[in-house]
């Protein structure tokens, strides 16, 4: 079954220039990746188009982060096309900084620069890639900062802040490269409930934006309120991919509803 | 909430605040203090005596061969010959000059001092953590001192200062020069060979491997030796390399190796996800390895970086084999001269080599820890 198929286009008609291939920010065709001998993505096929919100979902261990990991090239795939902002990923170095440039990424353990304060975590990538001169970077972090709502923390250390908070400092870290597209690797799963909902409400902003983002999250009330798609993965595969409302109410594959049986209770 | 109102509670709400109470009381004075650390047990008791016993065994012999029994002040050898059971310390006066310059010529003493001195300066402005504009030290120190020592040290014509060959160079100079030397020079290196063994580029990790390997594997005399004797094959027929930068180099590579795994240690323990989230922003190899990775990783093993630079400065003593007039080889020559032959003079001159080493290590072990502390306090995780 190919997943994009036409369910997908129908969803998309409203955009007339949905076909013409610069509107598309991320495609995977055909993609395929092996740990070793094991098969971790099986032709995985995905476009996403410019502005497009997808959440992707589906059991631990089905690929989910490999696959999101691809875009950006922290891991390799093998076989298949990744295009992204019309850039294809191959072993060419510097096509893949130039990718990692347009891309921000956030991790479900922040990854944040420990030894680094704040402001320095978020002026460090602008200085020393963007060659942005020290005051601009500094006025560009601040600004962001204050965006997720914790401008007055740019002086600590990440050490010193709660998982909420750095995990808002993470987004405002990439968002500082000023990024056309937010991959976001279930940045919600490492924190203590209560901090959950400041970190989405910055996600939710985010889309509201305008911001291209995938987003691999088990927060369905997310994925209602701003996906565009709804991406079922399952064994390294794209099982099943429709809009929320489709997709929560009307399941079609059986691996689908066993999922969501067990995640939505 | 007893027991027994707990028991017959299945619904309990709280209708008093719960007042916060001081702690209980504290033990404090000397004699809790001793109480809880000295004799805390049977154990601890008997141990606390057994090393008081020690100390008053020790103590009054030291107090006595440095101190009491000493000759203090004497013109020559004669007054230590008949004193046996104390330190000879004219015997360090007299000899002092020659500890600090070796055989450097008297006349020209004032361009070894101006060397230390200046070294000194720049060394406690670059390693004093609140002093201003380190990045301006840190330039004078290592760019432009070591010119001036150089032309300093051994003089030209050209600028009327007389020539001192490298073989009139010895006491503290030399010693203070090749430990220098040695630590400045095996920092950088082992941070390369460190990158290099952890490199995916087979021929890289293979040449620094085989390199770590093989250094750290052979004596250090040995690598001095082959210094020494094999420096001279590996450069252009004609050129001698100095017989005093023939250890130096030898030196440098030797803490290398060592420093290297000290190095890589400390990258191994550094987290996946730093290297990923340097590379989701864009940064390339070398930036993510100077800004993220490196300053992680060395802070981590500052311990082990001052071990491997006080175990450095300590074998720096060995340059003397290959015939360098070291610190040690100096009070070896000097209490070995027959005005000065008394019981007690070479252990007088060892004991105070000792006490210079211990000096400069100690210092050495206690910056690295201040070091460490304010590491902790920035970051508090
Ligand atoms: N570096 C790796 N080496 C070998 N196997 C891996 C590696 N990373 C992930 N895997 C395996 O690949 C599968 C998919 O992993 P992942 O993409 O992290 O799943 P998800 O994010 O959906 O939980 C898992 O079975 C995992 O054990
Ligand atoms: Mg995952």
């Amino acid at each position: 079954m190919k997943p994009d198929g036409t369910l997908t286009m129908s969803a998309v008609a409203a955009s007339p220039a949905a076909r013409t291939g610069s509107d598309y920010a991320v495609e995977l065709a055909g993609v395929h990746k092996w740990y070793g001998a094991f098969h971790v993505l099986r032709d995985v096929n995905l476009r996403v188009r410019k502005g497009e919100k997808i959440v992707i979902c589906g059991p631990s261990g089905s690929g989910k982060s490999t696959m999101i990991r691809c875009i950006n090239r922290l891991e390799e795939h093998q076989k298949g096309n990744i295009v992204v902002n019309g850039t294809e990923l191959t072993n060419d170095l510097r096509r893949i900084d130039e990718v990692r440039r347009e891309v921000g990424m956030c991790f479900q353990h922040f990854n944040l620069f420990p030894h680094l304060t704040i402001l320095e975590n978020c002026t460090l990538a602008p200085i020393w890639v963007r060659k942005m001169p020290k005051k601009d970077a500094e006025e560009i972090a601040m600004k962001y900062l204050t965006r997720v709502r914790i401008p007055e923390q740019a002086n600590k250390y990440p050490g010193q802040l709660s998982g909420g908070q750095q995990q808002r400092v993470a987004i405002a870290r990439s968002l500082c490269m000023n990024p056309k597209i937010m991959l976001f690797d279930e940045p919600t799963s490492a924190l203590d409930p209560e901090m959950v909902k400041e970190v989405l409400d910055t996600m939710v902003s985010l889309a509201n934006e305008g911001m291209t983002m995938l987003c691999v999250t088990h927060e369905m009330g997310f994925a209602r309120q701003v996906a565009d798609r709804v991406v079922f993965m399952d064994a390294g595969e794209i099982v099943e991919m429709n809009t929320p409302d489709q997709f929560f109410s009307n399941p079609r594959h059986e691996r689908t509803r066993l999922f969501l049986g067990q995640i939505l209770h | 909430m007893s027991d027994a109102t707990y028991a017959n509670q299945t619904a309990y709400l709280r209708t008093t605040p719960a007042p916060a109470e001081p702690p209980p009381a504290l033990a404090q004075g000397p004699v809790a203090w001793a109480r809880q650390n000295l004799f805390s047990g049977p154990v601890s008791a008997l141990l606390t005596l057994a090393s008081i016993a020690f100390l008053v065994w020790v103590i009054p012999g030291l107090v006595r061969f440095l101190i009491t029994d000493a000759v203090w002040h004497a013109d020559s050898g004669e007054v230590c010959r008949a004193n046996q059971g104390g330190a000879c310390w004219p015997f360090i006066w007299a000899k002092a000059s020659f500890f600090w310059y070796g055989p450097y010529p008297e006349s020209q003493h004032w361009r070894v001092d101006l060397v230390e001195v200046v070294g000194a300066a720049l060394i406690v402005w670059l390693l004093w953590q609140g002093a201003p504009k380190r990045n301006v030290a840190a330039l004078l120190f290592f760019v432009a001192f070591p010119i001036l020592s150089f032309v300093l040290l051994r003089g030209s014509d050209w600028l009327g200062l007389p020539v001192v060959t490298t073989d009139l160079w010895g006491g503290v100079l030399v010693t203070l020069l090749v430990s220098l030397v040695g630590i400045v020079f095996s920092l950088p290196l082992g941070v390369l060979l460190a990158l290099g063994r952890r490199s995916k580029l087979p021929i890289v990790n293979a040449i620094c491997t085989g390199f770590i390997e093989i250094v750290r594997g052979v004596p250090f005399i040995i690598v001095l030796f082959m210094a020494n004797f094999m420096l001279p094959l590996f450069l252009p027929e004609g050129w001698t390399p100095d017989r005093l930068l023939r250890p130096l180099v030898g030196t440098a590579l030797f803490a290398a190796a060592y420093m290297a795994e000290v190095v890589r240690g400390g990258m191994q323990a550094m987290p996946k996800g730093q290297y990923e989230g340097a590379a989701s922003v864009g940064l390339g190899y070398w930036q993510t390895m100077r800004l993220i990775i490196l300053p992680q990783a060395l802070a981590l093993v500052i311990p082990g970086i001052v071990s491997n630079f006080i175990s450095l400065f300590k074998d720096t003593t060995l340059v003397a084999i290959v015939g360098i007039f070291d610190f040690l080889r100096t009070i070896e020559t000097a209490y070995n001269d027959p005005n000065w032959t008394s019981p007690t003079t070479s252990a007088t001159g060892l004991i105070t080599a000792a006490a210079f080493y211990w000096v400069f290590c100690f210092g050495m072990s206690r910056y690295s820890q201040g070091v460490e502390r304010r590491l902790r306090a920035g970051r508090r995780h």
